[in-house]
């Protein structure tokens, strides 16, 4: 299989072309990716910050770094920012921009100009969002709620339209990366040969396309509220707010899977390359992304519970939403059994993956308990669910992303991440993740609400416990930081199979060459023939 | 115009040949129109919701349309995706004259429409019937109006703006889908004076043709629901 490492006259995807505009108008999928990946680190810095003040602010009951307005807004920014800017695009258009294509054995994906102007609509939804700040800001949480978010706020308005802005560069995304999969499979690459992260990506584009678009219409009649007050929304105007419910979890329910199913993907490379056996259940896994992303659709209701939906429409969203968990579960299990007497390589990557496994679990677990009707009015909208979703979604996408980013990186740039600070970074993040959001499921229990600026004095031992643990977590992704700028001026160099993996990408040169083959590849086996 | 040259069209460097590409890009567009269907589907999804709890607004407010006008408009527009198909077939038949005219026709359909839409909105925004707290319309007369179709009516429900809430949203998401067509035939127009598209290639047209024939579609459904409530 191994291409000897002939670097074809020394170029490759990086050097293919020099200067920013070459960046900027790229057309080169790999180039894109890497743009994105600038990106999406960019924003979860931001993000980042939003979250430690946060969690600052939270140290102490009363006022310990800023005033209630300035906190309600930013835990808006933090979530918008993070859910918006980073986690959706974060491992599709990142990780997936770069591979899709090259794991599958074609030369780009099928429209590289689209692909380029999603980025473009990702920067300039960030620009809408961002500018949002300079007109009063918006404090309406992540989520929009109505009325509250039609009272007439230029800050909101702006936020809205970046999100609308930033949906399309989802929605093409997904397009293009659905086009690319049923028509750019190099010769003998059917789709029972593709590799499961190319499955949880074509998964994940079904819903991109799927429910994107009624966020897109959501956010045009919440700013259509807000400038013209057409009152669909609005009680005062004959409006119904809970239809705007409604529609937002119809979009953003499925948007939790465009989160997380890339990253089951990423843990299937990661699973099998570091286990170095075949991975048990190819086939389960591969149709498990399909069944979730199926299901997804109808369990938006389950967010709802208290809004005043019908009961039997609450016990049809419950029994629908625990159905997530079967094929779910069935993933975790064929993880399992492919660990079961592997030759596991404890490398930084894999230890990011076992890390998923034991977080997400845990995540995926109080899911249930979420979407039990009588548990959920008790919980609901307290700490018990901010805990929960961020280890689905901070314990399962970030540790993929993280994790596939060390795995990875050799192919991107031809360098290895250095093992100790891969090592260092995965105790503090994993570490200091137990330690802020653990606390939170109690906090939850015991009923201290979400988004308040201040709680009650019992709750400052736990509250204190977790701000701690949340300085932990910055720290470790301050070392991730470092670990990717050592690996690019200093890191050893990488061969082109460093893990000795299976799937195509390790066949090509590291970094790959502009067209990422140079000879198009033909498949004649299953993407993790290891033993 | 006279000398018609021809530019052979060569396919992206990553398909293996031109019909690899037209088949591709033609399943991108299908795949957006998609899209497009699910973001008009919210607004379809608002009216149903509506329109069950409030059948009487949706009555009420279509008096104010003029059926005869949404029937023209929809009559345009059914042409326009003839002479759009028409467009295709002789782009595929190789005659790029005939299938500018079809074109350019086409993009006249959709400025009379426009031109219709406009005298439909300035007549309604004359009478102050503008979504939600912008209505100013005279409680009296609209229910004089109303009383022609429904003679028992005694008083004008509170949230009648919401039916034209409903009927700006859709139509003006609608009008703006049209005027983009008619940008991209225009372009399509443009190029294929410059010698572009032929029956060796034909994606551009047939793509944006898809677009124009599920602006025409969508108007299909709004026509009825908005202007023939009973």
């Amino acid at each position: 299989m191994a291409h000897a490492a002939t670097h074809h006259e020394g170029t490759n995807y990086l050097n293919h072309e020099r200067g920013l505009w070459s960046w900027l108008t790229t057309l080169d999928h790999k180039r894109i990716g890497i743009l994105y990946f600038i990106t999406v680190f960019f924003f979860f810095f931001i993000g980042g910050i939003f979250a430690l003040l946060i969690r600052t602010e939270l140290f102490k009951t009363g006022v310990t770094v800023m005033g209630p307005e300035t906190y309600n807004q930013v835990f808006t920014y933090h979530g918008a920012v993070m859910v918006f800017l980073v986690i959706i695009p974060g491992i599709p258009a990142f990780l997936g921009n770069f591979f899709l294509p090259i794991q599958i054995g074609a030369k780009d994906v099928a429209f590289p100009r689209l692909n380029l102007m999603s980025w473009y609509c990702l920067i300039l939804g960030a620009v809408f969002a961002v500018s949002s700040l300079f007109v009063g800001g918006a404090d309406t949480g992540w989520t929009f709620y109505t009325p509250y978010s039609i009272s007439l706020k230029p800050g909101v308005v702006l936020m809205v339209v970046g999100a609308f802005i930033a949906g399309f560069s989802s929605i093409l995304t997904g397009l293009n990366f659905i086009a690319t999969v049923h028509k750019l499979r190099a010769p003998g690459m059917t789709m029972n040969r593709i590799p499961l992260f190319i499955w949880a990506l074509y998964s994940t584009s079904i819903i991109q396309i799927l429910a994107t678009p009624v966020l897109a219409i959501t956010l045009l009649l919440i700013a259509a509220e807000n400038i013209f007050q057409i009152g669909f929304f609005d009680p005062a105007l004959g409006g119904d707010p809970v239809l705007f419910q409604h529609f937002f979890w119809f979009y953003s329910h499925p948007a939790v899977y465009i989160m997380i199913l890339p990253a089951f993907g990423v843990i299937s490379e990661l699973i099998a390359a570091f286990s170095r056996k075949t991975i048990f259940g190819y086939t389960a896994i591969a149709y498990s992304s399909l069944a979730i992303a199926a299901v997804s659709f109808f369990v938006w209701g389950h967010h709802m519970f208290v809004s005043g939906q019908s009961e039997v429409a609450g016990v049809l969203f419950s029994v629908l939403t625990m159905l997530v968990g079967v094929p779910t579960a069935i993933k975790l299990f064929n993880w399992i059994a492919t660990l079961y007497k592997a030759s596991i390589n404890l490398a930084s990557p894999m230890l990011f993956a076992l890390g998923f496994l034991f977080l997400f679990t845990i995540g995926g677990v109080t899911g249930i308990f979420l979407a039990t009707t009588a548990l959920d009015v008790h919980l609901h909208d307290t700490y018990f669910v901010v805990a929960h979703f961020h280890y689905v979604m901070v314990g399962g996408t970030l540790m993929a992303l993280v994790g596939g980013l060390y795995y990875w990186f050799p192919k991107m740039f031809g360098r290895m991440v250095n093992e100790t600070l891969g090592r260092v970074s995965f105790f503090f993040i994993f570490a200091g993740f137990n330690v802020t959001f653990f606390p939170q499921f109690v906090l939850g229990a015991k009923g201290m609400p979400r988004r308040y600026f201040d709680y009650l004095p019992e709750f400052e031992h736990l509250n204190q416990i977790s701000t701690i643990g949340s300085y932990m977590i910055g720290i470790g992704f301050v070392v991730v930081f470092i670990a990717v700028i050592h690996a690019l001026l200093k890191g050893e160099k990488a061969g082109d199979n460093p893990w000795g993996a299976k799937t195509l990408e390790w066949t090509t040169s590291s970094p790959p060459p502009h067209e990422n083959f140079l000879k198009t590849p033909i498949v004649t086996a299953g993407p993790y023939e290891y033993r | 115009m006279s000398t018609a040259k021809t530019r052979t069209h060569h396919h992206a460097h990553h398909y293996e040949s031109a019909t690899h590409e037209y088949d591709t890009s033609k399943q991108g567009m299908w795949l957006f129109l998609v899209t497009e269907i699910l973001m008009f589907g919210g607004l379809f999804v608002g009216y149903a919701y509506f329109h069950h709890i409030f059948p009487e607004i949706f009555k009420i407010g279509s008096t104010f349309t003029d059926w005869r006008l949404g029937a023209a408009n929809t009559v345009v527009l059914l042409f326009s995706s003839l002479t759009m198909a028409l467009g295709i077939y002789y782009t595929q038949m190789n005659d790029r004259s005939k299938a500018r005219l079809m074109l350019l026709i086409t993009i006249l359909c959709g400025a009379v429409f426009m031109v219709i839409k406009y005298f439909e909105y300035s007549h309604k925004i004359h009478l102050g019937l503008m979504p939600g707290s912008w209505y100013t319309a005279d409680a009296q007369a609209v229910l004089e109006h109303a009383k022609e179709k429904f003679p028992g009516l005694t008083e004008i429900p509170s949230n009648l703006p919401l039916y034209f809430s409903f009927y700006y949203m859709m139509t003006g998401l609608h009008g703006i889908h049209v005027m983009i067509g008619m940008g991209l035939i225009f372009w399509i127009w443009l190029r294929m004076g410059r010698g572009w598209y032929g029956k060796d290639h034909y994606t551009g047209v047939e793509g944006v043709g898809l677009f124009w024939h599920l602006i025409d579609l969508i108007w299909i459904y709004l026509f009825p629901l908005l202007y023939l409530v009973t």
